[in-house]
């Protein structure tokens, strides 16, 4: 296990070697939240990069990352821990005949016979972990409630068993697309951290850094393209990961520029609903038409 | 590592900036004021940004909060820097007052169109120090010290901005490389207007030597700088939350329907597993109504600004709903509900209005009389006694005979009636609004921006059980 950082540069070299190029305050934020032990709640539209900071970040610190996706619907029993039931069904089984009632209650509520998901297993590890909790504006506020508890004090209690207090602090970091407004009490405890798409020099230095063979040339028109393309009003703007994509398929092509040819048959990477398709066509495909190539 | 500890003075200023930030509307308890004290322990003090962020991320936790954080931020230490500076009496040597201040070049006399060249060409490259400077520039050349300077700071900026002819919008009458030509960016002409603005703050409090009292924050401040699909979005959200208030208000069962009702055949049925005993009751569900929608739209010309917001809440109903019929009308009536079922994207469904609802006729003037006996005639076979019934419009009968008596025999066949009007309500009842001659059949909601229809969708929680 690495040493925690000093300072927030450090944390940022870090998380560049890490292939993560951050931006504005992300090195601070993290760093905060890993020096302070609060968990981080990173939000922004889709496709900015707030799982691959979570990644990154595990990565840097040499932590093991434990990821609990949200979906609607999604349980404690899915999320936490589930009781071992055939394991249990089996133990009563095993000494059915003389064994007394409280001595077998009392065996299959033990630790052996608990099943730990994500987040028991993120909280009960022998070394510390990251732990991402993703997308928690899917999740309904019944779960949200039950949060709390862990994320304030890291700890859980199992009615049967108790509470299991964590053996190491996990970093705990929690995305959201912003489809909902998450509960104040859930907002209180952790920091907070808007993540934006980013300016065209970040997405020029995050596409040079993905596809370090692609054309200088194409590498700035591409971000220059993509920052037009997130200025119309579609369904779906383009993603940071989605512009690396397209980088690469330029890569692959051998594009020496970006013109309307090329625009034309590539576009479909980074735009990916039939309307968006027709609107970026229309506006961007002119706009690359008409401009005179500069260089 | 080795940050400083903090100051005696630290903790104290602190606190006022959460007062502050309180005071502009931030949910801002102990616990978030403890962590900004904690965070502070682990940054540098000497950088503005990391200071700052490491506050914000304690203390903001939306876009909206972190934009109003910043413009307190700025304000509060903008006014603690400004009371220090009176009370230690310190004042800038008087260049400004002379009209020369740091100049671009050697020359004595400023250069206009040289000043405007320079500030034009920082707006575009976006260069914060730069802008500083030139601001100081700009106020020391234009703002005339002595004479006219107002004592309102707005009306000063906004001269000074036009005096250098910077804006947004593309110029094709100048020159080629003039960077002013192809239009400023938007952010960057902002943050100039701020600089300007709190520099001639700070000369006006030099001047007097009194701090006034810190101006609040206006709407207009605070709102993100959003394009029209964030506020179709917010739109959407706020629907979503109506959807869940329709559907369960009105439905909260009384005497004997709180009961579950025992199911006789399926609790025999299960009863079957225990040899006939009936261990396991089973109750009916309960099924929750589903809400009838039934929403009128006012297209015409004098609610031409809030059309589209009502089009959007329109278009935003007819995604959560299924049971919804919607009409648009001016003169007459038209269904669109089919137009809605068939287009998903907004721009298509407003486009398909506009082109063939047929609502427009001759005058383009609202015929609410007409409108309300054609809606009759329309639905009058369906309207259902649970029904919900909501008018979009701004009540403007142009003169005409409201019939308030056609409109009241709608509301009373419909379980609920609601009008939103998209005036504020100052206006209402001036002019040829009729508001009052509907308002006693239905419940009427001020609505112009989402937050007012949140509102709407929060009293209509609040009045359950009525």
């Amino acid at each position: 296990m690495s040493a925690l950082p000093n300072t927030a540069d450090e944390l940022a070299d870090g998380l560049s070697a890490a292939g993560y190029i951050p931006g504005g305050e992300v090195a601070l934020v993290s760093y905060l939240a890993v020096r302070l032990g609060k968990p981080m709640l990173v939000e922004g539209p889709a496709g900015v990069g707030k799982t691959e900071l979570a990644k990154a970040l595990a990565s840097y610190l040499g932590r093991e990352l434990v990821r609990l996706q949200r979906y609607e619907g999604l349980d404690e029993a899915k999320a936490l821990y589930e009781w071992n039931y055939r394991k249990q069904l089996l133990r009563i089984q095993a000494e059915a005949d003389g064994a007394s009632w409280n001595e077998v209650q009392d065996d299959i509520f033990g630790k052996e016979f608990l099943l730990p998901r994500p987040l028991l297993s993120a909280i009960s590890a022998s070394s510390p972990v990251v732990l991402l909790i993703d997308e928690i504006d899917k999740t309904d506020q019944e779960f949200e409630a039950m949060l709390l508890e862990i994320l304030s004090d890291f700890q859980i209690t199992i009615p049967e068993l108790g509470r299991i207090e964590a053996s190491s602090q996990p970093v705990v970091v929690l995305t959201s697309n912003n489809s909902r407004e998450l509960t104040e009490a859930l907002k209180r405890r952790c920091l907070y951290l808007w993540l934006d798409y980013p300016t065209p020099e970040h997405e020029l230095a995050i596409v040079r850094l993905h596809t370090p063979e692609l054309a200088d040339i194409v590498a700035r028109k591409l971000v220059e393209v993509i920052g037009m393309v997130r200025e119309l009003d579609l369904k779906k703007p383009p993603s940071i990961a989605e512009s690396i994509d397209w980088a690469r398929a330029l890569m692959l092509l051998g594009a020496r520029n970006i013109d309307e040819v090329t625009f034309a048959q590539t576009m479909s990477v980074i735009v990916k609903h039939r309307t968006d398709l027709e609107i970026v066509a229309a506006r961007v495909g002119v706009a690359l038409a008409t401009v005179p190539q500069a260089q | 590592m080795n940050a400083p500890a903090p100051a005696a003075g630290i903790d104290a200023r602190l606190l006022e900036l959460g007062e502050e930030l309180r005071a502009e509307g931030l949910a801002i308890g102990t616990s978030e004021l403890l962590d900004a004290f904690a965070a502070l322990a682990e940054v540098g003090w000497t950088e503005r940004e990391a200071f700052a962020a490491a506050l914000a991320a304690t203390l903001a936790k939306s876009p909206e909060d972190r934009r109003v954080f910043d413009l307190v931020f700025e304000r509060f230490f903008f006014r603690a820097v400004e009371a220090a500076a009176l009370r230690e009496g310190v004042r800038e040597h008087d260049s400004e007052r002379a009209g020369t201040g740091p100049r671009p070049h050697d020359d004595t006399q400023l250069d206009l169109g040289e000043l405007r060249a320079q500030i034009a060409q920082a707006l575009a490259n976006f260069d914060e120090a730069r802008m500083r400077d030139l601001a100081r520039l700009a106020i020391a050349a234009l703002a005339r010290p002595d004479r006219s300077r107002s004592a309102v700071v707005g009306v000063d900026v906004q001269r000074i901005r036009r005096a250098l002819g910077l804006r947004s919008d593309p110029q094709p009458e100048l020159d080629g490389d003039d960077p002013r030509r192809g239009g400023l960016p938007r952010d960057a002409l902002r943050r100039f207007e701020e600089l300007l603005r709190a520099e001639l703050e700070r000369a006006q409090i030099e001047r007097t030597a009194t701090l006034g009292p810190a101006r609040a924050l206006s709407e207009l401040d605070r709102a993100l700088p959003s394009g029209p699909a964030a506020d179709l979005a917010a739109v959407h959200r706020v629907v979503a939350q109506l959807r869940r208030r329709l559907a369960t208000r009105g439905s909260e069962t009384r005497g004997r329907h709180r009961h579950d009702r025992i199911d006789v055949r399926r609790t025999m049925r299960a009863s079957l597993q225990t040899g006939g005993v009936p261990v396991v009751i089973k109750t009916r569900p309960r099924r929750p109504r589903r809400p009838e929608l039934y929403v009128l739209c006012d297209v015409s010309t004098s609610v031409t600004s809030a059309s589209v917001f009502f089009l959007s809440v329109l278009h935003a109903l007819h995604n959560s709903f299924r049971q919804m019929r919607s009409f648009v009308f001016i003169e007459r009536v038209s269904e669109v509900t089919d137009v809605f079922a068939r287009e998903r994207a907004f721009a298509a469904v407003s486009e398909t209005i506009a082109r063939d609802a047929g609502v427009a006729d001759v005058s383009g003037y609202t015929d609410y009389g007409r409108v309300w006996s054609e809606f009759r005639a329309l639905v009058e076979d369906d309207l259902d006694p649970r029904a919900t019934v909501i008018v979009l419009g701004d009540a403007r009968a142009n003169g005409r005979d409201p019939r308030a008596d056609q409109f009241a025999a709608l509301a009373i066949r419909a379980r609920r009636t609601l009008w939103l009007n998209p005036e504020p309500r100052l206006y209402w009842n001036y002019g040829d609004s009729v508001m009052a001659a509907y308002a006693p059949f239905c419940e009427v909601f001020e609505c112009w921006t989402t937050r007012q229809l949140e509102d709407f969708v929060n009293s209509l929680a609040a009045g359950a059980g009525s």
